[in-house]
């Protein structure tokens, strides 16, 4: 899994009430006719921020962007950037650059010529334009580059291209449409720390918009989780993974096993759940806030279980089934293993050492075992 | 990398626009009139849209309505040679003058419901030849060679960029009776007389397949091309023969081309005029060429007008048939 | 395999051949010293000579010539505006009827443009007084109509296939609107403005039809004479003519063809540098 290469603990801004947002979208909602493309979205979003729209196809991330960015208007609702009122302003107006999915390089310029594009727009002295482009191009490295046109570059050198325009204007936000989507997996992943490390350097707020949770856990401070046209959890990438706050964030967000149950005890530092689907309870250290007897799901990492051929010594937490499938993945192995219930339970093991994945075989009897801390209780 | 191969290429075009706007966008009274007109409410996106909006009211609408305002009035002698629809009597009377006797005599008078019925079979019996060639080489050139491809669609253009006038001229020179097939004919002694061809029905379909058999096998083509190949692969690998392949796979997925084609044959053949004039018979019934002959020879504007309109009522049925063929078309391309 | 190809190559030799043996005749017998077209008197090029005195032919020639390429700078313009309105105002009051009132000239028979724009005209000059008589204004504003329709079709099916973010892109960098038109937008699409321009010059330049009905007296264009000669039957200077005219869209043909192809070549070289360049 990712890991994510800032300190967290300096950035704690958004847990602080008197901080003042430098993005605030008011409550906003967006229609296309009859469908709802945003759902009366409500985000704060603070200065030298890089935050992830996250979510499928569809769920209002990119018309977000839109709106914030000046292509569409918001049906109701206000969006506020560094406290001014983005209503009727017109995107050449706003002090917000984008870039985009598609990267949207002007074909008849060169490098050059596209990175000062957006300087000439503003009347900038003819010496000043061409110093602070090339300082741009110096920082995504293709100075050697300027003079080409934008078919004459690779994937990559199109994506740095399109970086350094949207930042040779200094804007305070920068807005990113899936600026990795179109990237080779291999660039993809050199390309991430680049673009953070850029994001530090300048001190500009990013607002990213992606469907691929590794990006979003990589990159970003705070990622702000999507479906259906509403927000559905906003946290940090550890509280998103670790804590999830519904059935759909745990299972959008990397792997995920689900148990259905009953909350059998409700205690203030723990719970217990009766679950026929695991053929056991389920002991939880952690309370919970929901109503005695209610249907709840337990949610657990494939990573956070242990498998193992002797029975293990606790008696909540425990489930015994059949393997019926081993992935061998190189880093971990993969074993599906099938309970009484017939539920199938995804299980990763890392291998260690070496044939660390040998001792366990198909159709072999197994437990499956975890920590009381490991489950996360969330409703429908 | 060296220099050169990377000489900059400016675009001089673009920069030259700029400084201009730029100029413009200093000028005082530039500023106020583009207030001015923003306060109206008229900004650049109207300008730009009322402009070719009343150029086509103007010269395409309005034409129209006063050719059905035309053709229900009466010829006379004079000019315009027709009466106007409302008259005023003793100066505050107003007289209205409508005449369906333009529209009756469609009827009435054998001539234009023979032409009329004779333009619709001419031009249904070109299309279908024009199918029967221009499918089977569109159906060739869209499976050949991609290099070949673009010389082989050039070539099938060409001929629509020479005149269309000369190249129905030149069959005159062929088919006459001491033109080229009859010449070539009577040398290898099949025959000993001439074969009578020019001005004959026979000639209006030469000449119609000939000048409108581009306008088929492009629409055919471009369709054809786009065609997913894997799906006559995924047809053979169940078993169907090339013939049957073609029979439900490729025929009916190139149904929308084989519409539009025909449409694009048939609208403008049924009121073909020139082809006629050159090589049909001089006394050929083709709508296109009554309507000239009421408007040039008889001078009756009236009527011609109602032959116009006549004939338009007749395109509405082929003219939507295109547009949907079009639009599925383009619906498929996007998919 | 072998089968069909045979039938496919068999198919194109014959559908050329169709295509092409009138012109090809046309030319052949340009050259041919005798009076009748059909009988081959020996090589000559008297008729090429006799066109060029033929005073009434060429300044028909050049009066189409002149008709065409108004008519095509004013369509290209007309029609830029109209592809703009349809591919990039959305959904505006009145967008149907300008749709359609752009594709209707396309499918409308010649003879029914042609009547209706003269009533047209008729009625203008009774009620304002203009255009006053008939000829190179009322045979280009014909002609523009027709033609400015085939330039939208051109403009909008480009500017549908050109990626919007690109205009979008340069807003969000400050430009406003008609700077983006004509910064961004018209250089990208030079190209197809350019075969538009010589769509319409084509079609003004072959039209008989339209320019017989809006034309007056003393205004004749080269289709208008050549249809007058021709209607009394073959003759070798207009096969001359024909060859002239032949041989000219042949070249320009040709020279659109070979540009295209090095543009193409020079475009994959450069992407193979880039992706070598990575």
């Amino acid at each position: 899994m990712a890991t994510n290469p800032r300190p967290q603990q300096q950035l704690a801004v958004w847990n602080d009430p008197q901080a003042v947002p430098y993005v605030h979208i008011d409550r906003v909602t967006k229609k296309f006719g009859d469908f709802v493309a945003v759902n009366d979205v409500s985000l704060k979003i603070y200065k030298k921020e890089l935050f992830c729209l996250l979510g499928g196809s569809g769920c209002g991330k990119t018309t977000l962007l839109r709106m914030l960015a000046g292509f569409e208007e918001p049906t109701s609702g206000k969006l506020f950037i560094d406290g001014v009122d983005m209503t009727g302003i017109p995107p050449y107006e706003r002090p917000v650059n984008m870039m985009f999915q598609s990267y949207a390089l002007f074909p008849h310029m060169t490098v050059e010529q596209n990175v000062a594009f957006g300087l000439k727009q503003d009347g900038v002295p003819k010496d000043e334009i061409a110093a602070r482009v090339d300082d741009m191009l110096k920082l995504v490295r293709l100075q050697q580059f300027a003079r080409r046109k934008p078919h004459q570059l690779s994937g990559g050198q199109r994506q740095r291209v399109a970086l350094a325009r949207s930042l040779v204007k200094r804007p305070k936000l920068l807005l990113l449409d899936e600026p990795l989507g179109a990237l080779d997996k291999k660039l993809r992943e050199h390309t991430q720390f680049e673009l953070v490390n850029i994001q530090e350097q300048l001190g500009v707020t990013f607002v990213v918009v992606t469907h691929d949770q590794e990006e979003a856990m990589t990159l970003s401070t705070r990622i702000g989780v999507m479906n259906a046209g509403e927000i559905v959890q906003v946290g940090t990438p550890k509280d998103i993974y670790e804590f999830p706050s519904s059935k759909f964030v745990a299972e959008f967000i990397g792997n995920v096993n689900m148990f259905e149950g009953r909350l059998i005890e409700d205690e203030p530092d723990h719970v217990r759940i009766d679950s026929p689907e695991l053929g056991g309870t389920i002991y939880v250290d952690h309370g919970v806030s929901s109503a005695p007897d209610a249907v709840v799901f337990a949610a657990i990492r494939p990573e956070k279980i242990n498998i193992s051929v002797e029975p293990p010594e606790q008696t909540d937490n425990v489930a015994q089934g059949t393997v019926k499938e081993i992935a061998y993945m190189g880093d971990v192995s993969v074993y599906l293993v099938q309970l009484a219930s017939n539920k199938i339970v995804r299980v990763t093991q890392p291998n260690t050492y070496r044939h660390a994945e040998a001792s366990i075989t198909w159709d072999q009897t197994v437990y499956l075992s975890w920590h009381a801390s490991s489950p996360v209780v969330v409703s429908e | 990398m060296n220099a050169r191969a990377e000489a900059p290429r400016r675009h001089r075009h673009s920069a030259g626009v700029q400084l201009i706007l730029d100029f413009l966008n200093r000028l005082p009274p530039y500023r106020w009139t583009q207030a001015r007109l923003v306060r109206w409410g008229i900004t650049g996106r109207t300008l730009a849209t009322a402009i070719p909006y009343f150029w086509l009211l103007l010269f395409f609408l309005v034409p129209f309505i006063i050719v059905l305002k035309i053709s229900f009035s009466e010829a006379r002698i004079g000019i315009p040679p027709y009466q106007p629809l409302l008259s005023w009597l003793d100066g505050n009377v107003a007289q209205i003058n409508v005449q369906l006797k333009n529209f009756a005599n469609l009827i009435l008078d054998s001539l234009y419901w023979r032409a009329y019925l004779n333009s619709i079979k001419v031009a249904a019996i070109s299309t279908v030849l024009c199918l029967l060639i221009g499918y089977p080489m569109a159906y060739a050139i869209a499976r050949a060679q991609s290099t070949w491809r673009h010389i082989l669609l050039m070539m099938v253009i060409l001929p629509f960029w020479t005149s269309f006038l000369l190249r129905v001229y030149a069959w005159i020179g062929i088919l006459k009776n001491n033109g080229l097939i009859n010449n070539f004919l009577m040398w290898t002694g099949l025959i000993d007389e001439p074969i009578v061809m020019l001005q004959t029905d026979f000639a209006i379909y030469v000449g119609i397949v000939y000048s409108y058999l581009p306008f088929m096998i492009l629409p055919l083509y471009s369709n054809l091309e786009k065609m997913d190949l894997t799906l006559l692969e995924a047809a053979a690998d169940l078993g169907a023969r090339p013939f049957k392949t073609f029979l439900t796979i490729t025929l009916p997925l190139s149904l929308p081309g084989i519409i539009a084609g025909s449409m694009l044959v048939f609208i403008p053949a049924v009121g073909e005029f020139v082809i006629p004039e050159l090589l049909g018979p001089s006394d050929s019934l083709m709508i296109g060429k009554v309507l000239w002959q009421v408007f040039f020879t008889k001078r009756d504007w009236p009527a011609a007008c109602a032959v116009a309109i006549a004939l338009l009522l007749l395109l509405v049925i082929p003219i939507v048939m295109l547009q949907r063929a079009q639009a599925a078309d383009a619906r498929g391309a996007h998919r | 395999m072998k089968q069909s190809s045979t039938f496919r190559i068999s198919v194109l030799v014959f559908g050329f051949a169709f295509l092409y043996i009138p012109i090809l005749s046309l030319i052949v017998y340009s050259f041919n010293k005798s009076r009748l077209v059909t009988v081959w008197g020996g090589f000559s090029t008297q008729w090429y000579g006799r066109l060029l005195e033929n005073r009434q032919i060429l300044d028909a020639a050049w009066l189409s010539v002149k008709i065409a390429a108004t008519n095509a700078t004013g369509a290209v313009i007309l029609g830029t505006l109209a592809g703009l309105a349809l591919a990039r105002f959305g959904k505006f009051r009145g967008r149907t009827l300008l749709s359609g009132m752009t594709t209707a000239p396309l499918v409308m028979p010649e003879v029914i443009t042609g009547l209706s724009l003269l009533m047209l005209f008729v009625v203008m000059e009774s009620a304002f007084g203009w255009p006053a008589g008939r000829g190179f204004t009322t045979i280009t504003i014909a002609h523009m109509t027709l033609t400015l329709a085939y330039v939208t079709v051109i403009v909008q099916s480009r500017l549908s296939s050109l990626d919007d973010s690109l205009e979008e892109a340069a807003m969000d960098l400050g430009a406003r609107p008609a700077k983006i038109f004509f910064v961004i937008t018209l250089p990208i699409i030079a190209p197809a403005l350019v075969s538009g321009w010589l769509l319409a010059f084509t079609i003004s330049l072959d039209d008989l039809v339209i320019a017989s009905f809006v034309s007056g007296p003393g205004a004749s264009t080269l289709p208008m004479v050549i249809f007058s000669k021709v209607r009394l039957g073959v003759s070798p200077d207009i096969n001359a003519l024909a060859t002239i005219i032949v041989l000219l869209v042949t070249l320009g043909v040709i020279a659109a063809g070979i540009f295209l192809a090095r543009q193409e070549k020079r475009r994959q070289r450069d992407m193979q540098m880039a992706a070598a360049a990575k």
